[in-house]
C-alpha cells in the first residue's frame, strides 16, 4: 500500500477550501442542460456572419447575394407567383417520391429481415444500389421513364428507400433475442409477433433512417429538377443561372435549406413523441 | 466433473452411446389435460460440452398437479436446461426423451423481460385476446399490488416493480404449469422475502404446478412442497418439505433441511454459514 500513492486531495484537504454543497441538476457524463431554443442557434451564427459579410463588402453581390436582397427577392417572387407555382410542383414530386420510398423501403426491410430467403434476395441487390449514386443512374431513368413526372419520382423514391431500409433492417436485427424467447413463450403468432415486437423494435431504426430520408429526398429533387425541367425550385435556379440571377439561385438554396431543416425538425418531433418510453443520453 | 467431492456421481469417462447429430431433438411431446407433468429419460447435450456434451443424462421426473417443486443446483447441473426443455424453448441443443406437460404453460424468466415500447398492462396482456382481457390483466396487476400502475413504462418501475408484473403477465393465461428460472435472483434480499410471501399466496390462489429453478436452499425450503437437488444432469437427492405452517429459519426441521441440501450440493460443513 505505502507504494501507492494517493491523489493529494485524500492526503491533505486543504483547510481553506470548503466546498460548498452544489447539487448537480444533470448527469456529469451527460451533454448537459438543453438550450432552449439550440436547434436555431447554429443557424443564426451563420446568418449573422452573412449579414456582417455582405453589408462590409467582404461578400462581393455577385458571387452571394446579401440576405437583405434575398428577402426582398423571394417577396417579388411571391408576388409574381412564381415560387408558389415551382414549389408547388417540387413539394408534391417530393412527397410522392418520400410516401413511395418509405413504403418499399420498409417492406423490403421487413421482408429481408423476417425470413432468410428474403435476405438472400433482397439485401445483396440493396446494398449494390447503395453503391451506385443516383446522378449515375440517371441516363438510364430518363432512357427508360423519359424525362416526365414517372422519372422524377423513380428517381427520388430510389435515393429515399435505402436509407429507410438499411436502419430499419438493422433496428429489426438488432431487437434481442429475448423478446422473441418471451414471443415464444406466450405463443404469439407470426403477426402479433410482427406488431407487437418486431415493428416497435425496429422503430427507433426507422425514425433515424427517415430522418435521412426526408432531407435525401430534397436532394434527389435538386438532381433531378436541374437536369431536365419545366417546373419546380431546381428549374427556377437553373434558369435563373442562364440569366446570371445570383439572388434568385440563392432564394433556392435557402428554401431547399429550409424545406430539409424543417423536414428534418418534425421528424424529430415525431421521434420524441413515438418514443417517450426510451431513456437515452439525451434525456 | 468425473468424480463428484462427496461421490454422489459417477460419470464414464465416454458415454457408449455416440454423441447425437448437433442441433437434433427426438423428443416425443405430448400434452397432458390433468395438469401434471411427467419427464421420462430426459438426454440433453450441447455440442461442445465436456465429455459427450451432456447436460441432462437420463432424467426423470413427476409434478402433481398444483404441486410446487423447487430445484437446487450448482451452476452447470443441466438445472436450467431442464426448465426450458419443459418450456420448449430449447432449440439448439440435442436430445431424446419424452415430456409431457400441461397445455397452459407460463415461463417468468430471471430478467423481468418486459417489453420496454408497451405500457404494463399491455405487458401482462401481451398475445392475449378478447373482451375481458383486459379486465383479467388490471385484476393480475391489483393482485400483484400494482393497482393503478396500468398505464407506466416499465423503464419506470423499480426491480421489484418489474418482476412483480412479469409474475402478472405469467398467472394472467391462468397457467396449469408455471416454470420459475430463477425468478427472484436479480433482487435484493428485502424484496426478494417480499416477492416469496407473493409468489406463495398467489399459488395458494391460483393453484398452478410450479417448478423452481433456484441457487438459494432457504428459497426453496420456504417456497417448496418437494426439493430437487439436481447434479452433473441427474437427481442426486429428492425430498419433502413436510414442514407445516409457516416455515422460519429458526426451526430445527428447516435447518436440518438445509443441512442436507448444502451437503447435496456439495459444500463443505465449514463453509456454510448461518443467514
Amino acid at each position: 500500500m505505502s507504494a501507492l500513492t494517493a491523489p493529494r486531495a485524500l492526503v491533505a484537504p486543504r483547510p481553506t477550501a470548503v466546498p460548498r454543497a452544489r447539487r448537480r441538476t444533470t448527469r456529469r457524463l451527460g451533454p448537459g442542460r438543453a438550450i432552449p431554443g439550440g436547434a436555431a442557434l447554429g443557424l443564426l451564427a451563420l446568418l449573422v456572419v452573412w449579414s456582417i459579410g455582405s453589408a462590409t463588402g467582404l461578400i462581393d453581390q455577385r458571387t452571394l447575394s446579401a440576405p437583405w436582397t434575398v428577402v426582398t427577392t423571394t417577396g417579388e417572387l411571391l408576388e409574381q407567383g412564381r415560387l408558389q407555382e415551382n414549389l408547388a410542383v417540387s413539394a408534391q414530386r417530393a412527397f410522392l417520391g418520400l410516401a413511395l420510398g418509405i413504403v418499399l423501403g420498409t417492406l423490403l426491410a421487413l421482408v429481408s429481415g423476417l425470413s432468410r430467403v428474403g435476405e438472400a434476395l433482397i439485401d445483396g441487390p440493396v446494398q449494390v444500389k447503395r453503391a451506385i449514386p443516383s446522378l449515375a443512374l440517371l441516363p438510364l431513368l430518363i432512357l427508360w421513364l423519359g424525362i416526365g413526372e414517372t422519372m422524377k419520382v423513380v428517381t427520388i423514391l430510389l435515393g429515399v428507400f435505402i436509407p429507410v431500409y438499411i436502419h430499419t433492417h438493422n433496428g429489426l436485427r438488432t431487437i434481442d433475442s429475448r423478446y422473441v424467447e418471451l414471443a415464444e413463450t406466450v405463443g404469439l403468432s407470426r403477426w402479433a409477433f410482427v406488431r407487437r415486437i418486431v415493428l416497435p423494435g425496429a422503430l427507433p431504426g426507422f425514425l433515424l433512417g427517415l430522418r435521412f430520408a426526408v432531407t435525401g429526398a430534397w436532394l434527389s429533387l435538386v438532381v433531378v429538377e436541374q437536369i431536365n425541367g419545366t417546373a419546380g425550385i431546381g428549374y427556377m435556379m437553373e434558369l435563373a443561372r442562364t440569366y446570371g440571377q445570383t439572388e434568385i439561385i440563392v432564394v433556392g438554396l435557402v428554401l431547399y435549406g429550409v424545406l430539409g431543416f424543417g423536414s428534418d425538425a418534425l421528424v424529430r418531433l415525431v421521434q420524441r413523441r413515438a418514443l417517450t418510453w426510451r431513456r437515452t443520453l439525451a434525456d | 466433473m468425473a468424480t463428484h467431492p462427496r461421490g454422489l456421481t459417477v460419470i464414464p469417462e465416454r458415454s457408449a452411446v455416440p454423441p447425437p447429430v448437433h442441433g437434433v431433438l427426438a423428443d416425443e411431446r405430448t400434452a397432458t389435460t390433468d395438469g401434471t407433468v411427467v419427464v421420462r429419460d430426459l438426454v440433453r447435450a450441447y455440442g461442445l460440452g465436456e465429455g459427450d456434451g451432456r447436460v441432462l443424462r437420463g432424467l426423470d421426473l413427476s409434478i402433481a398437479a398444483g404441486e410446487f417443486v423447487a430445484i437446487l443446483g450448482r451452476s452447470g447441473s443441466g438445472k436450467s436446461t431442464l426448465l426450458r426443455a419443459l418450456a420448449g424453448l430449447d432449440h439448439d441443443v440435442h436430445g431424446t426423451g419424452t415430456i409431457a406437460v400441461p397445455d397452459r404453460v407460463s415461463v417468468v424468466f430471471q430478467d423481468s423481460r418486459l417489453l420496454p415500447w408497451a405500457r404494463v398492462l399491455d405487458n401482462v396482456t401481451l398475445g392475449l385476446r378478447g373482451p375481458r382481457v383486459r379486465e383479467l390483466g388490471v385484476e393480475r396487476l391489483a393482485e400483484v399490488g400494482l393497482a393503478g400502475r396500468e398505464r407506466a413504462w416499465p423503464t419506470e418501475l423499480s426491480g421489484g416493480e418489474q418482476q412483480r408484473v412479469s409474475l402478472a403477465r405469467s398467472l394472467v393465461r391462468e397457467p396449469q404449469l408455471l416454470l420459475a428460472d430463477e425468478p427472484f435472483g436479480a433482487l435484493d434480499a428485502l424484496t426478494r422475502i417480499r416477492m416469496h410471501g407473493l409468489l406463495r399466496d398467489l399459488c395458494a390462489r391460483h393453484e398452478p404446478a410450479v417448478l423452481l429453478v433456484t441457487h438459494d436452499v432457504d428459497e426453496a425450503i420456504v417456497l417448496a412442497d418437494r426439493v430437487i437437488v439436481l447434479d452433473a444432469g441427474r437427481i442426486a437427492l429428492h425430498v419433502e418439505v413436510g414442514i407445516d405452517g409457516p416455515r422460519d429459519p429458526a426451526d430445527p426441521r428447516f435447518a436440518d433441511l438445509r443441512a442436507q441440501l448444502l451437503a447435496a450440493l456439495g459444500v463443505p460443513l465449514t463453509e456454510r454459514t448461518v443467514s
